[in-house]
């Protein structure tokens, strides 16, 4: 009986070259996930068992108010950067002459490369001062609802300004992404629309958006994501007294883990930095699960055949 | 329903290019006619210059008179939108929306003039166009099932559906078969012999005994060589057409021995 062998597939170098780089890179950054994972957990560990002197209720207690505020000013966000980054991406795509559309495009492109102390310092000189009198306005006029609770903040650094700047800062993320899947929408099903007589902004509804619904859920959840870690543009503008409170427009607004890290750090020293890092680690799970909402949304959401 | 479609000496541009030169035509209601001709020689151009779907395409533009029952529909003031309400299209790969079910495909067209139809009028309208479409038996018991998940020649029975539910006065098709195997095909064949009881109907095929089996009047389109415009050789009874053509071109097209 003859032993069949198992031929030995050519090795080519340049193949076993990429191979390696690849996965080297692939572990790489597993490696780089683990270790951070490992270091937040190792250095909060001690503020989460210990005792925190001068704290009630221990590290949670402490924490809650911080991530109420990030949450909070992430979502105000969202609500604005959201329907105006669908809307540009729709008139990019679908309304503006081409023209135009290049460079719109192109200023909303270059809206993301601005750093974000450059947002932060415009947040603080000319958006808060600018706001400040509408504030004002707002919590005489509307004050019985509890979005515009008196008093009225003086500076105009409330959360909904830092939320403005959030929307600001996250809105080229969104409309890029939602520009290219709006320009993906198959001209088949446009055409479809079309010809049965649709308007453009039906065409829009029956064909541009259903096609985008995945795609808009996913570059609005990268949004989400760079505005509940944004740390210094929110460091700047807020003034924070670190309380729980829906109020948009008032003196005393809450803070968000990111930028009291930013805050804090210089001067924190023993148990506090444990605080500190543990607040992050906090930050670092609410990323986690709004990844993975995101991917249980879009598998939901895409329809078979669909895209 | 059902109306009257002509042209006066049209031109249709692509930006600069003359992509068709001179067309006249005068297409009956309730007939079937067959736009035939080689590949590139504006068949499809033309097509759809008669619902305005020309002008979607950017830079895309027209130069003469297309008439519905005598009302110019590219004079001014003339919503193109209103346009596609009366001339449906079927295009040459089915195309439901793959979001919608069945019955919503069905009714996208309707529902976008008249969104307080009640359930039941729904329902009717869903019957009525898909048995129209010969489709209703094959799908009746998965009406909320996605468009997409049914084969090529019953999607594309699903979009003759779509355009009929909105009672068009002319029917356009591109090539509807060009994607489908050849029962499909048979089975929209038999289709559109029964649809010109009630519509106009205009179907461009590469497919000469398709068209002469489906069609009454026939319109043989050709071009001089790239770069030149279309232009619209013959136009009579489809059975003059393939057996006594008066234009040696039309002849030689027809029999195959040439494009
Ligand atoms: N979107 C477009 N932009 C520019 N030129 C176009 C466009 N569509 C078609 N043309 C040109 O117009 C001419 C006619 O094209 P058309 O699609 O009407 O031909 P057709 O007779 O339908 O051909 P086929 O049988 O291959 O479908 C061709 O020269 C083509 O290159
Ligand atoms: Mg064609």
């Amino acid at each position: 009986m003859t032993t069949a062998v198992q031929p030995v597939a050519k090795q080519r170098l340049a193949d076993v070259v990429f191979k390696t780089v690849s996965t080297t890179a692939g572990v790489l950054i597993l490696i780089a996930l683990a270790g951070v994972a490992i270091f937040l957990v190792a250095q909060a560990v001690p503020a989460i068992i210990g005792p925190l002197p001068g704290i009630d209720g221990g590290f949670f207690a402490w924490v809650w108010p911080l991530t109420f505020g990030t949450i909070w000013s992430a979502f105000l966000a969202m609500v604005m950067a959201v329907p105006v980054a669908v809307g540009i991406a729709l008139f990019i795509t679908h309304f503006a002459p081409r023209r135009l559309a290049q460079g719109l495009g192109y200023v909303v492109d270059l809206l993301a490369a601005i750093p974000s102390v450059i947002y932060g310092l415009w947040g603080i000189t000319v958006l808060a001062p600018f706001m400040q009198p509408a504030y004002t306005w707002l919590t005489q006029n509307l004050g019985w609802l509890p979005l515009f609770a008196p008093p009225a903040s003086g500076t105009g650094r409330t959360i909904l300004t830092a939320s403005i700047v959030l929307a600001v800062m996250v809105l080229p993320i969104i409309t890029a992404l939602c520009r290219e899947i709006f320009l993906q929408t198959p001209r088949l099903n446009e055409e479809a629309a079309l010809a049965l007589g649709a308007t453009r902004w039906e065409m829009i509804q029956m064909a541009v958006l259903p096609h985008g619904r995945s795609g808009i859920i996913a570059s609005s959840i990268l949004g989400l994501g760079r505005a509940l870690g944004e740390t210094m543009a929110v460091a700047m503008v807020l003034s924070s007294s670190g309380i729980i409170s829906f109020a948009l427009t008032a003196q005393q607004n809450p803070s968000t883990i990111a930028a009291n890290i930013a805050l804090r750090f210089p001067e924190a020293h023993g148990i506090t930095v444990n605080m500190l890092i543990g607040s992050g680690l906090v930050l670092f799970a609410i990323t986690l699960l709004v990844n993975g909402i995101s991917r249980w949304i879009i598998a939901r959401t895409t329809v078979k055949g669909g895209r | 329903m059902s109306k009257r479609i002509e042209t006066n000496d049209l031109d249709v541009y692509y930006g600069d290019f003359k992509a068709v030169e001179g067309v006249t035509i005068d297409i009956e209601p309730r007939s079937v006619t067959a736009f035939i001709g080689p590949s590139g020689c504006g068949k499809s151009t033309v097509l759809r210059t008669l619902n305005r779907m020309h002008e979607v395409i950017s830079g895309a533009w027209v130069d003469g008179e297309v008439l519905l029952d005598g009302a110019n529909l590219y004079a001014p003031g003339v919503d193109p939108v209103n346009v596609r309400r009366q001339i449906g299209m079927v295009f040459q790969r089915p195309n439901p929306f793959p979001t919608m079910s069945i019955r919503e495909n069905v009714l996208a067209g309707v529902l976008l003039n008249n969104r307080r139809m009640s359930r039941s009028d729904q329902d009717d309208l869903v019957e009525r166009s898909l048995r129209g479409a010969n489709l209703w038996n094959e799908v009746k018991d998965r009406l909320n099932l996605p468009g997409s998940g049914l084969s090529g020649g019953q999607q594309q029975r699903l979009c003759i559906a779509r355009a009929i539910a909105v009672s068009p006065e002319v029917l356009l098709m591109d090539e509807p078969c060009s994607a489908l195997d050849p029962i499909s095909t048979l089975a929209i064949e038999d289709l559109i012999e029964e649809l010109k009881q009630e519509y106009t109907i205009v179907i461009v095929t590469h497919n000469m005994q398709q068209a002469s089996r489906v069609s009454d009047r026939t319109a043989f389109f050709n071009i001089a060589g790239t770069g030149k415009p279309g232009k619209l050789i013959e136009y009579d009874d489809t059975t003059t057409m393939f057996s006594t053509p008066k234009v040696q071109a039309t002849e030689d097209y027809v029999s195959g021995r040439f494009g």
